[in-house]
């Protein structure tokens, strides 16, 4: 009884400690909010799934094609669409880009959330 | 240490309200310090349910009979392996189970997602810490597997039927599966209270989807072999409303399976992806209530309890809260694309999830009619065999061809010349095989040669798309013909993993229409010395044999067995007499042909003091190609789930490119 209740005690005070410890670890950071997604990195985020949706499409087709899963005719029917499709994500991803920081020289900011 | 199991549970308790509260606040004020609180809080909650399994698990190997779990479920003259499956195989231990595995997911799932998928994460957490709080509530207030009483001298002892092998595996199996589907439907409520419903919700649960499915599918089989040798009535699928319940949500994710790939490639069907997922959860959760609540009589059920109204109030609100937060996301979840044309694989696709949710509707209008019926005309009105049978028929048999169909039709839009060209070969193997069978007699049923014949349409869909692959991947610079097989796996796992999958389908298809459909019987009272015919098979019942092993006394008739003039050696069957449960068992006797995959089966029905044994005989033939889909669907299971380092790097690659760590 008395052993189940100190292990009781040690598993309570073990599972605090952990609910605690990104407070204990950061007392007082430098900011507490959440990372989360803007409109603009949504919407960019939209764009890089359709543009990765029509360039995976596309492999398929090809491979397919070449398979002979799917005929000369259904392939030049698709083959174009996807084609635009892709081509029109990267368009709008090429315009959404920020203009390069003065300082860095670099393109738009890339893994810089924590 | 009952003390340290119950203060464990409450432990889990706590730390699942305060994953609850803190993650939702968390969320809602964007507060970044609370979230991962209320993350490591859902994580520890694993760990307590950890120390009070264990407190379970120790009471039983030690036959600790004070606690009334162990005393009510296990006896002193029962096996070490039967011993441990009494966690699982009483009311209270299983639900600590299905808490330990919910937990377990809960804390993989969010250790893997929250760094790529942090901002999606903080919403998940809350929802997977409310049914967290559901289960772990039912075990300190109403179902507690650590109450405790005076120890008797012995255990009342485990029920006959489940003293077998299966029972090891079958139900962590099935509550792998049950408590997996928690995984996507927290993911989809997270997303549909963020607003966040990109693609991001389905990559993150998109294996443990397949795991929890994969898991699901192998534990009904194991349950159908169980069945098939334990219970002793000459089948395995009884369409009892227990086993249906695993069956409804396995149909309901492999509907979302199917469409998420839609989803996936066109950007369509985001609503009724997101109902798919709630379906799966809350068949999940209805399954648990049939099985606890003894609303229906079954051989898998527990004895009736109060834990089914709890029960039936979750799914209420669960479902309630589900459709409210998808009726408020509609405007995000139309989606930008629709169908071009009924001859495609989306459309493809899309009739095959017409098809499985059909006949998952109605089966459950078959497992809730007797309750209806109960109800509303005071008399409870049992859908039978033929009810099912005909369904499955109905539903089952487009479906399998359309498991054919699919993989081979263009995405968009199909011409119908490039499908003429493109079926040419598997419509001719299918029709030649027809003509085949209908010439050796299948057509006595016209449903199994109709399933007979489209297995091999589908088959030779499969044999295809694997040979014109290989050819390919070996045009493309593979080193020798097996590199270009392995190539071809390797690079699309999901894709061709899925084809072993369909094989595996084609094989049970296969084995169920081969020993439903031309299966026979014979019954025969015989004395010591007598025979009975069936088929081309004489049984000879030579002699009755009785003896005592740990925990049941066991009565043996032995049958010598022959074909034509070829002598196949002894069957055993008999009855298995239990001391301590005061129960008899019936101990089938199995003959199974490894080169056909029949199955002569016996069963001793009745066995009089004078040695008279009342004989039930079957012959099913390619009933053995069940369990041989068993393997097959666990190789293709496996192949789809096995990590795809390309797809990784781009996914990592996407995040990085949004400003999202590139760490998983």
């Amino acid at each position: 009884m008395t052993l189940a209740l100190v292990l009781a005690g040690v598993l309570a005070v073990a599972c605090v400690l952990a609910v605690a410890w990104p407070f204990l670890r950061e007392p007082e950071p430098e900011s507490d909010s959440l990372d989360e997604l803007d409109e603009a990195e949504r919407r960019r985020l939209e764009l890089l799934e359709a543009r990765d949706r029509a360039l995976a499409a596309l492999k398929e087709l090809e491979f397919d094609h070449r398979t002979g899963t799917i005929s000369d005719e259904d392939y030049r029917a698709q083959v174009g669409p996807l084609r635009r499709e892709a081509a029109s994500a990267l368009r709008e991803l090429e315009r959404d880009e920020p203009a390069p920081s003065a300082e860095s020289g670099q393109g738009r900011p890339v893994g810089g959330r924590t | 240490m009952p003390e340290l199991g119950r203060a464990a549970l409450v432990v889990t308790l706590g730390l699942a309200l305060y994953a609850l509260v803190a993650g939702a606040a968390a969320a809602h004020l964007g507060r970044r310090r609370l979230a991962l609180s209320a993350q490591n809080a859902l994580i520890a909650a694993f760990g307590s349910t950890l120390v009070a399994a264990v407190v379970l698990l120790t009471a039983l190997v030690r036959h600790d009979f004070s606690f009334t779990y162990v005393a009510r479920t296990t006896s002193e003259a029962l096996p070490t392996g039967y011993t441990i499956s009494a966690f699982w195989g009483g009311q209270e231990g299983s639900l600590l189970l299905w808490l330990l595995v919910l937990t377990a997911f809960g804390a993989a799932a969010i250790r893997l997602n929250r760094g790529w998928a942090k901002s999606l994460v903080v919403w998940v957490v809350p929802v997977f810490a409310a049914v967290t709080v559901f289960f772990s509530f039912l075990l300190v207030a109403v179902a507690s597997p650590f109450a405790t009483q005076v120890a008797p001298a012995d255990g009342a002892g485990m029920t006959p039927s489940l003293q077998n092998p299966y029972m090891l595996a079958h139900p962590p199996l099935l509550y792998l599966g049950y408590v997996g589907l928690t995984v996507p439907f927290a993911f989809a409520l997270g997303a549909l209270l963020s607003g966040q419903l990109d693609e991001r919700w389905l990559v993150a649960t998109r294996r443990f989807t397949l795991f929890a499915w994969a898991a699901l599918g192998i534990g009904q089989l194991l349950g159908a072999h169980w069945a098939y040798v334990e219970v002793g009535w000459g089948g395995y699928y009884a369409w009892d409303p227990v086993e249906n319940a695993a069956l409804m949500p396995w149909l309901a994710a492999t509907a979302f399976l199917h469409s998420v790939m839609i989803q996936e490639r066109r950007g369509m069907l985001r609503i009724w992806n997101v109902l798919l997922v709630i379906l799966a959860f809350s068949l999940s959760l209805f399954g648990t209530f049939l099985t606890r609540s003894g609303v229906v009589n079954s051989i898998h059920s527990f004895t009736q309890s109060s834990i089914g109204a709890w029960f039936l109030a979750f799914i209420a609100l669960s479902v309630a809260v589900s459709l409210a937060l998808v009726f408020w996301r509609l405007p995000l979840l139309r989606s930008p694309t629709k169908l071009e044309s009924p001859i495609s694989r989306e459309a493809a696709f899309l009739y095959n999830n017409l098809l499985l949710l059909a006949l998952c509707l109605t089966i459950l209008w078959g497992v809730v009619y007797p309750m209806l019926s109960e109800a509303v005309r005071g008399e409870a009105v049992v859908l039978g065999r033929s009810y099912y049978d005909f369904f499955l028929r109905i539903f089952g048999l487009p479906l399998l061809l359309l498991m054919g169909i699919g993989p081979l039709v263009a995405w968009r839009r199909a011409s119908l010349r490039a499908l003429l060209t493109t079926f040419r070969w598997p419509t001719a193997v299918a029709l030649v095989t027809g003509a085949v069978l209908l010439a050796l007699g299948a057509g006595s049923s016209v449903p199994g040669l109709v399933a007979y014949t489209f297995s091999a349409f589908v088959a030779a869909t499969i044999v295809l798309e694997f040979a014109r692959g290989t050819r390919a991947r070996k045009a493309l610079g593979a080193s020798s013909w097996p590199g270009a097989f392995t190539s071809l796996i390797a690079r699309n796992r999901r894709r061709y993993g899925g084809y072993v999958v369909h094989a595996s389908i084609v094989l049970l298809a296969v084995g169920i229409a081969g020993s439903s459909a031309f299966d026979s019987v014979a019954e025969a009272k015989l004395e010591r010395g007598q025979s009975m015919e069936i088929g081309d098979y004489t049984l000879l019942y030579r002699s009755l044999d009785e003896r005592q092993v740990s925990n049941a006394t066991e009565i043996r008739a032995t049958l010598d067995v022959t074909r034509g003039d070829r002598d196949l050696g002894a069957l055993e069957a008999g009855k298995n007499a239990y001391t301590i449960e005061q129960q008899v068992s019936n101990e089938v006797g199995i003959r199974s042909d490894r080169l056909t995959g029949e199955d002569l089966f016996v069963i001793a029905e009745q066995i009089d003091p004078d040695g008279t044994v009342y004989f039930r005989v079957f012959v099913k033939p390619l009933v053995n190609l069940i369990w041989v889909a068993g393997v097959v669907f666990l190789l293709g299971s496996v192949i789809a789930l096995w990590p795809d380092a390309r797809e990784q790097r781009r996914l990592v690659a996407r995040a990085g490119e949004v400003g999202i760590p590139a760490t998983r």
